[in-house]
């Protein structure tokens, strides 16, 4: 069987998310999205244990010439080779149409098992799975955290509005993956020296068989006017705990001047 | 025309308290397009006085599909058939998890804008604007909607569930599910994953996260509620390591509570979890990250090592009741 694994590149967790004129800063340094490295572990971990025969593991990603870094690093977390969708007219997608364009570079894959993370860390839509899916025609569950893979089908556990429910679904399947779900590795550095030598292959929209009106701002139906922020609500009180006794103390007398240790 | 369609979900014979919220948002903002807010649900065998029951949020139709509970995409396919027969121009979800699936598959079937997180609408020119957080709810953003169906799924606890009294008429609405819907089978729903706790009752409340380290960090937290006279809660990323039951959780998937005193330790302070805990009188956090985004909404705010204040506050609160 065949895994894509979908991953993108976001803002580093370091750099402070901020607004300019409005817009969404996407300047700074870049990462792969951490939740993502949950999805790419997944599919080694499926291939690794052999209880499916998995011959291949690509990953397709969606973003900027930039993007190509964070598409190396997850080749050194071990995927096979890459797609990278890298066009000018995708700039400025909303979810539906990232989603379109996703499903349609994937489609060229025919994939067994699609795998995406449970959130983008600069996007949270937490939806692209279910957009994907639904493009593809194949079944689809977000926030799983634990998944088997057999011939022809798997079982997925995830924690929905009423409890954990467990679902079994026939192949091929678009499952988004929850943080919970593994515990990602670490790269060898063998593995990120040989990630710059492994394809990847560069895609346009036309490529994968899209009019550029179909993405992009021109393609979405969701218009992001100006964001703006949010009125200042009074700041918290912050203690640094230097000498504990006396950190204590102060929370003490805190709770106590609110009546909250009656 | 300008009507909505929401999707009211339900479990053992009771609407989700975030559904209604949608109905009664879908009614009000029906009110000011000049259309009718319509609900959709989908399930087994569905009594027709529960189904009626959402006109009392203001729902003027229920249609009512016979098809497998819990899965989104059967959905989708209902909600797709009703608005190709009715022409509704707008879809509205409540907060939770469901809700974000069948928006964004119904958006990807009809191509239509979706909006999701969203905390607000409003009717500007006769169409819908949703407001949305962003950047860790550092912003707030404005989307506006083209074309002939918005889709707005909004954060939990956003809509509130407001009563009018009537009842709505039933219309049971045959639906062909795709052949993709038919490949999930629910196999267990609901699995409540550890004891039986109760935390909405409790007037104090001391939360613990993956900060703790470990399963046993959670002793730390049970003495301390102890002395405070309160319980413990957990955020998902523990109850699904399995150091806390499912019923202690606060949050998107969890349960939503205002207790006097929220206490938090080794907890980031996640949207998907302050949605749950925001509404409390007094948060008080402790997080050796000066920069977690926790210490954005809380009243008091202690930087340090939670293994070294969590015990000294508990000794030093025992002492102080005597
Ligand atoms: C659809 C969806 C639904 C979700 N539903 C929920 C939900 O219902 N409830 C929920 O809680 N989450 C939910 N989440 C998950 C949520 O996004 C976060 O991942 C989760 O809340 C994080 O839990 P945490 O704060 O325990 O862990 P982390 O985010 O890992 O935070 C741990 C914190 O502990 C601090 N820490 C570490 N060691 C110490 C120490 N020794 N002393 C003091 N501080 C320390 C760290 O600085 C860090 O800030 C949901 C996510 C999605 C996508
Ligand atoms: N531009 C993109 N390229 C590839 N994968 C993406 C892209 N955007 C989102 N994804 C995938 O969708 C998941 C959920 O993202 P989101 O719905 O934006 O929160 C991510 O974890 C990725 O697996």
């Amino acid at each position: 069987m065949k895994i894509c694994v979908l991953v993108k590149e976001v803002p580093d967790a370091a750099v402070q998310k901020r607004l300019v004129n409005g817009r969404m800063d996407r300047g700074g340094e870049k990462n792969l999205n951490p939740y993502d490295t949950h999805a790419i572990e997944e599919a080694v971990r499926i291939k690794e244990a052999g209880v499916v025969a998995v011959d291949e593991v690509v990953a397709v990603s969606m973003g900027p010439e930039s993007a190509d870094r964070a598409i190396r690093k997850a080749i050194s977390l071990g995927v096979d080779r890459a797609v990278h969708l890298c066009d000018d007219a995708v700039a400025g997608s909303d979810v539906a149409a990232t989603g379109l364009a996703l499903a349609k570079a994937v489609e060229a894959e025919t994939p067994d098992l699609v795998l995406l993370g449970q959130q983008s860390d600069d996007g949270e839509c937490y939806t692209i799975g279910a957009v994907v899916a639904d493009h593809l025609k194949m079944p689809s569950l977000t926030q799983v955290i634990k998944l088997d893979v057999v011939e022809g089908s798997l079982t997925a556990e995830r924690q929905a509005e009423y409890g954990y429910d467990t679902v079994e679904i026939a192949t091929p399947a678009v499952i988004s993956v929850g943080d919970a779900i593994n515990e990602p590795r670490y790269p060898s550095l063998k593995a990120i020296m040989g990630a710059k030598k492994k394809p990847v292959d560069r895609k346009t929209v036309a490529d994968v068989g899209l009019d550029a009106s179909q993405v992009g701002e021109a393609g979405s139906k969701a218009r992001w006017a100006e964001a703006h922020e949010p009125p200042q609500k009074a700041a918290g009180e912050i203690i640094e705990d230097e000498d504990t006794t006396e950190t204590v103390e102060k929370i003490l007398a805190w709770l106590d001047e609110r009546k909250l240790l009656a | 025309m300008s009507d909505i369609l929401v999707y009211a979900l339900h479990y053992e014979g009771a609407f989700n308290k975030n559904s209604l919220g949608a109905v009664s948002e879908a009614a009000r903002l029906a009110e000011q397009l000049g259309g009718e807010a319509h609900a959709v649900v989908v399930g087994e065998g569905i009594p027709d006085d529960l189904a009626a029951s959402l006109g009392a949020h203001g729902a003027r139709k229920v249609f009512r599909v016979e098809g497998p509970e819990g899965l989104a995409q059967p959905v989708v396919d209902a909600m797709a058939s009703i608005i190709d027969l009715h022409g509704h121009n707008w879809a509205i979800f409540g907060g939770g998890l469901l809700g974000f699936e069948i928006g964004a598959g119904l958006a990807a079937r009809r191509g239509a804008g979706v909006v999701m997180e969203v905390t607000q609408v409003k009717v500007e020119d006769g169409r819908l604007v949703s407001e949305r957080p962003i950047l860790g709810d550092s912003s707030l953003s404005q989307v506006h909607y083209e074309g002939d169906l918005g889709i707005v799924i909004g954060r939990l606890n956003a809509f509130e569930a407001t009563e009018s009294g009537a009842t709505a008429e039933v219309e049971d609405v045959p639906v062909e599910f795709s052949e993709f819907s038919t490949r999930s089978r629910m196999v267990k729903r609901g699995e409540q994953r550890g004891a039986d706790i109760n935390i909405e009752d409790a007037p104090i409340l001391v939360a613990g996260g993956r900060g703790l380290g470990k399963a046993e960090g959670f002793e730390l937290l049970e003495q301390l509620a102890g002395s405070l006279g309160g319980a413990v809660a957990a955020t998902r990323a523990v109850v699904d390591a399995g150091w806390f039951p499912y019923a202690g959780q606060i949050g998107q998937t969890g349960k939503t509570v205002a207790p006097k005193l929220y206490l938090a330790a080794g907890i980031s302070g996640a949207i998907q979890h302050k949605v749950g805990m925001q509404a409390s009188e007094n948060i008080v956090a402790i997080n050796k990250d000066a920069n977690a985004p926790i210490f954005e909404f809380s009243d008091l705010g202690i930087v340090g090592d939670l293994n070294k204040i969590v015990p000294k506050l508990t000794e030093a609160v025992k002492a102080r009741k005597g």
